[in-house]
């Protein structure tokens, strides 16, 4: 900084300045500024802590930059958050100086003033001092050895986000997201900083599941409902994100119907004077919000007509606009009575006197009391102006729908009639004008010249990108954390994808060395053949005499009574409804031999599958194949062998041969996709067999613990959807973790090589 | 003998014509073909028959057909006495026998094998033959059949075959435009126009999410209801909400929407 001459510092600010005591030139620049300031917020004991805790952080050694933000920030954090947050700031900066974090020092100073607007007390200030402290503690490292720690790549970041989050969570949603980054990102010290600046899209979808309020996902259906029961109107709704993009208002085009991804219940002021229920708060809840937002949309569309703008001027447009708004609204609560309840507590009460036509551009305010007008006749508005258009516009609504064009009239000969000489000035008017369920109107519009400015002729072509699909895209699931207790949203990125193929015969082969397997299999499959019959009782004609109804039937007509002819029975045979999803661990490690046998597990598997798939096959059940196997989170393999649809054929022993192994075991994200398939079975039960010969594990997963909790929660996710999963583990370890994935559903198979002769068993007795 | 004054409908039951279709009906009858009406549930289909019933001064034999329902049922059957057995009449036969309208109402909740019997009573040849009882019934000259269904529900399992289908003139009923609605709950429920309008608006907001989550919209009758509830003094908001939405649906996102849809209406 430049300071081209020492500031003079007045007589009666002379003693605080030597109290202060520092020697910083920038400091004496803006001293006598911030103290003013501070005596107009502060006590006379808090200019003295003011300054004394300000002259602490200037011979702290960190250079001038946290006294000078200190000296600017800090009566505002004590006006909101009390005085004793002067020394509290103090020590907090003190405490990150002595750490290796003091360059978050000056970051810290300078969004605290904001925070503690939000927050207004001083406990919760406390509260989000000792929440900085334990992310401090969180992310600053450590490497063993080096005798040296490593600054917190995050806090710096985290406190430049925090005034912005705090808007939309609570302090304890702040609190669960830094926790998450924190824990996620802390060996990582780039996407730590990317995770704190709100930047990669976890971090987005963190704070969305933390945030308060009626999020648009949730209601999507009850609003796609409202659009097509009140309005036989319907559109795709596409979200804005009210955090990260520019604040905008709805709006609708070809492509939809654009609204906030989430609105927050309104609390307002009980509207005083009217009826009786006039203590308290008046709620406008998110789904209310949003509903106004649509009524409000779709009176437009059923009503509005583009007009051509080009000989409009601004003024006259937004006249135009705000008329049409209303002209909409009113035939609305033409057609809903109820909803002027619900607009006129939304609508912004413009106060008649709070703006000074002669100072100010006026015109908003002025438009915005017609409105109000519109909406709520008990106003009392005085300007003339106004009264009149109201009245005039009432005869016109009176007459019937009016029009577009008859509301491009009335806003010109309204603006000429108001014109003031200060409408032009760049000191527009804006509290209580902005009525923000409406939407943008951009759909009023068409331009017919596309605008005269230089720019505007060379227009750069736009050059459509086509994207280059290879396979399916991606699916993303979630991945359950068990130390947090809840879902990392879309976690895992699975690709799906057909599994190479190779030589059909191979598979053939397979079974005729099985052969003998293969006939006793059959012997117990043919008993397993859907044939167990039902009855079907009280049919008037059958095959048999159904003699306990028919023995009823005597008594009832020796008795007198009106005897029930249907005394017969009848059988029907009961199908087998089992759907089977055999997923197979296609990891690394089944390419090694299998403990006492020639062949590796990897070949024995697909001998196992070889057999059952024949044998499942044989029963007519419905049946998919698919392997799976994964290279980190960001990529897992979801191979499909065989489908629902596809016969047991060559095709699908051509895929079986090609059986390869490699990477690892990602399990819970691939019984999750295929749960998607089976799910869709139209059985009454439905089977998910998984063969795999370890543990779950992943190469970016360094707790061996996480992976099988998320396996585990896999499992409880499958049963909610009604899939049995059955784990057939060919690892002689297993026991000590597949019970804590599957409790009881599970065989280890110790003897590797009988897999082929067990497995098809193992089916059979579970179907039985 | 059967008593035939017990079948006659005695009191003008009340119905708003929405079209010509008394007059259609008449020359249907005069030629005695048979008749089918379709139409969504409560929108004034057996309301219409009992009055056609009531103006042509015919008995009326209305049968509720079910999914137990067999053909004895309809034709009669044989039950065990102290002498032997006995033939017992059943309401098809009975109308044939007398010269009613028989009404068959929800006909394809009836089984396919039982709605066969009706074949040869609905063509040239009128009669129906109790092979049981090695009996042929000529049908009465005054004689009529009339089954009603409901397209709404129609899935593949419940369908008229159609050579069934092809032995009616048929009627399709709607529920009735709104001013003319309103007017009908005016008539029934002895409201005001205003109140019943927007009753009707009600409905038709529920009428727009068939098939969006409502297998059905909400029927004349139910508004009925409502407006029948109301004039008993109950306040409109919870009448609505107990004739009109609850009835229809178990799904939430339904049910408050049409609760705002009343909101929305009576201030």
């Amino acid at each position: 900084m430049l300071v081209s001459e020492p500031a003079t510092i007045s007589a009666e600010l002379q003693p605080y300045w030597e109290r202060l005591n520092v020697g910083f030139p920038q400091v004496r620049a803006v001293f006598a500024e911030c103290l003013t300031e501070a005596q107009a917020l502060l006590s006379e004991e808090g200019i003295n802590s003011y300054i004394d805790n300000a002259r602490f952080l200037g011979k702290m050694g960190r250079g001038v930059e946290p006294i000078l933000v200190y000296l600017e920030e800090a009566p505002t954090v004590a006006q909101h958050a009390g005085e004793h947050s002067l020394l509290m700031l103090k020590d907090f900066a003190y405490l990150l100086s002595k750490s290796t974090n003091f360059g978050a020092i000056v970051p810290f100073l300078q969004t605290v003033a904001a925070v503690s607007r939000r927050l207004h007390s001083q406990e919760l200030l406390q509260q989000y001092l000792d929440l900085s402290r334990q992310l401090m503690e969180d992310t600053t490292s450590s490497v063993h050895g080096h005798h040296k720690t490593f600054a917190s790549p995050a806090l710096p970041e985290f406190f430049k986000q925090a005034p912005k989050l705090l808007e939309i969570l609570s302090l304890q949603g702040l609190k669960n997201w830094a926790d998450y980054g924190a824990r996620y990102y802390n060996d990582h010290p780039e996407r730590q900083i990317e995770y704190f600046a709100l930047q990669s899209a976890d971090s987005k979808a963190v704070l969305q599941r933390e945030r308060h309020g009626t999020l648009l996902v949730d209601n999507e259906r009850k609003l796609d409902l409202y659009m097509h029961g009140l309005w036989q109107d319907g559109d795709p709704f596409i979200p804005y994100s009210v955090a990260f993009d520019e604040l905008r208002v709805p709006y609708f085009n070809a492509e939809g119907i654009r609204l906030p991804d989430v609105y927050d219940d309104l609390q307002l002021p009980s509207p005083t004077g009217r009826g009786a229920g006039g203590e308290g708060t008046l709620v406008i809840s998110g789904i209310d919000r949003y509903r106004a937002a649509l009524a409000h949309i779709a009176a437009h569309r059923r009503w509005s007509k583009p007009v051509i703008a080009d000989n409009i001027s601004p003024f006259q447009r937004m006249a135009v606009e705000f008329f049409e708004d209303i002209r909409v609204e009113q035939l609305a609560m033409k057609l809903y009575p109820g909803l002027r309840k619900l607009f006129m507590a939304l609508h912004p009460i413009p106060i008649e006197d709070a703006c000074d036509p002669d100072q100010q551009s006026a015109v908003r305010h002025r438009l915005a009391m017609v409105s109000r007008a519109m909406l709520d006749p008990a106003c009392g508005y005085r300007n003339k102006d106004v009264c009149e258009i109201v009245a005039r516009f009432q005869r016109i609504m009176a007459e019937g729908e009016s029009s577009t064009l008859e509301m491009v009239d009335l806003a010109i000969s309204f603006i000429a009639r108001t014109r003031r000489q200060a409408d032009l000035s760049a000191n527009v008017y804006f509290d209580n004008t902005e009525v923000d369920y409406r939407d943008d109107n951009r759909h009023l519009w068409i331009f017919i010249e596309e605008g005269d400015e230089e720019e505007a002729f060379d227009k750069p072509e736009q050059v459509e990108q086509k994207e280059v699909f290879s396979g399916l895209p991606p699916r993303h699931y979630p991945e359950w954390d068990y130390s947090a207790q809840n879902y990392r949203p879309d976690w895992v990125s699975v690709y799906e994808g057909l599994h190479p193929s190779g030589n059909a015969a191979d598979i053939d082969r397979l079974l005729e060395k099985h052969a003998a397997l293969a006939k006793r299999l059959k012997k117990i499959l043919d008993l397993l053949k859907p044939q167990d019959k039902v009855r079907i009782r009280y049919q008037e004609e059958g095959s048999e005499l159904d003699l306990d109804v028919a023995i009823r039937s005597l008594i009832d007509y020796k008795s007198g009574a009106q005897p029930d002819p249907r005394i017969n029975m009848s059988h029907r045979n009961d199908g087998r409804s089992i759907a089977v999803m055999v997923l197979l661990d296609l990891s690394e490690s089944l390419n090694e031999k299998a403990a006492g046998s020639p062949q590796t597990i990897l070949e024995l598997s697909q001998e196992a599958v070889s057999l059952l798939g024949w044998a499942v096959e044989k029963l007519g059940d419905p049946f998919a194949i698919a392997g799976f196997h994964s290279n980190t989170r960001h990529d897992v393999r979801y191979l499909h062998i065989k489908g629902y649809s596809e016969k047991w054929d060559d095709s699908v022993k051509a895929r079986l041969a090609a059986m390869d192994a490699s990477f690892s075991t990602r399990m819970g994200a691939a019984m999750r996709h295929a749960a998607h398939y089976l799910e869709q079975q139209p059985t009454d039960k439905k089977l998910m067999l998984i063969l795999t010969d370890g543990q779950p594990a992943d190469i970016d997963s360094k707790d061996g613990e996480l992976l099988i909790a998320d396996a585990r929660q896999a499992v409880k996710e499958l049963d909610r959807q009604g899939i049995y999963s059955y784990c057939i583990n060919l690892d002689p370890k297993a026991d000590e973790y597949v019970a804590d994935i599957f409790g009881r559903q599970y065989t280890i198979i110790d003897n590797i090589a009988q897999l082929p002769q067990k497995l098809p068993e193992l089916f059979i007795s579970l179907t039985k | 003998m059967t008593n035939l004054d017990q079948y006659k409908v005695h009191q003008q039951p009340f119905y708003q014509a929405q079209g010509d279709e008394v007059a259609l009906y008449e020359a249907a009858y005069s030629a005695r073909l048979p008749v089918m009406v379709k139409g969504p549930t409560g929108c004034g289909k057996s309301r219409f028959i009992e009055y056609m019933a009531w103006k042509l001064n015919k008995p009326l034999i209305t049968v509720a057909c079910n999914e137990d329902m067999t053909a004895s049922d309809l034709v009669g059957r044989y039950l065990l006495d102290a002498n032997g057995t006995r033939w017992l009449d059943g309401p098809l036969t009975t109308a044939a026998r007398i010269g009613a309208i028989c009404y068959l109402d929800e006909i394809v909740e009836a089984r396919q094998d039982t709605t066969v019997v009706i074949h040869p009573l609905t063509d040239h040849r009128r009669t129906l033959p109790l092979d049981k009882k090695g009996e042929l019934i000529a049908a009465h000259p005054d004689f009529q059949l009339v089954i009603s269904y409901n397209p709404g529900y129609q899935s593949l399992m419940k369908d008229l075959k159609q050579s069934t289908k092809q032995r009616f003139t048929a009627f399709e009923f709607d529920y009735p435009a709104a001013e003319m609605e309103a007017g009908i709950l005016g008539k029934e429920a002895g409201i005001e126009l205003g109140l019943a309008t927007q009753l009707v608006k009600i409905g038709q907001v529920a009428r727009n999410l068939k098939g969006h989550g409502l297998d059905e919209g909400i029927s004349t009758r139910l508004l009925v209801y409502a407006a029948t509830l109301i004039k008993g003094g109950v306040a409109a908001k919870a009448a609505c909400r107990m004739a009109l939405v609850r009835p229809i649906t178990d799904d939430a996102d339904i049910r408050d929407t049409l609760d705002h849809a009343i909101d929305a209406t009576f201030v």
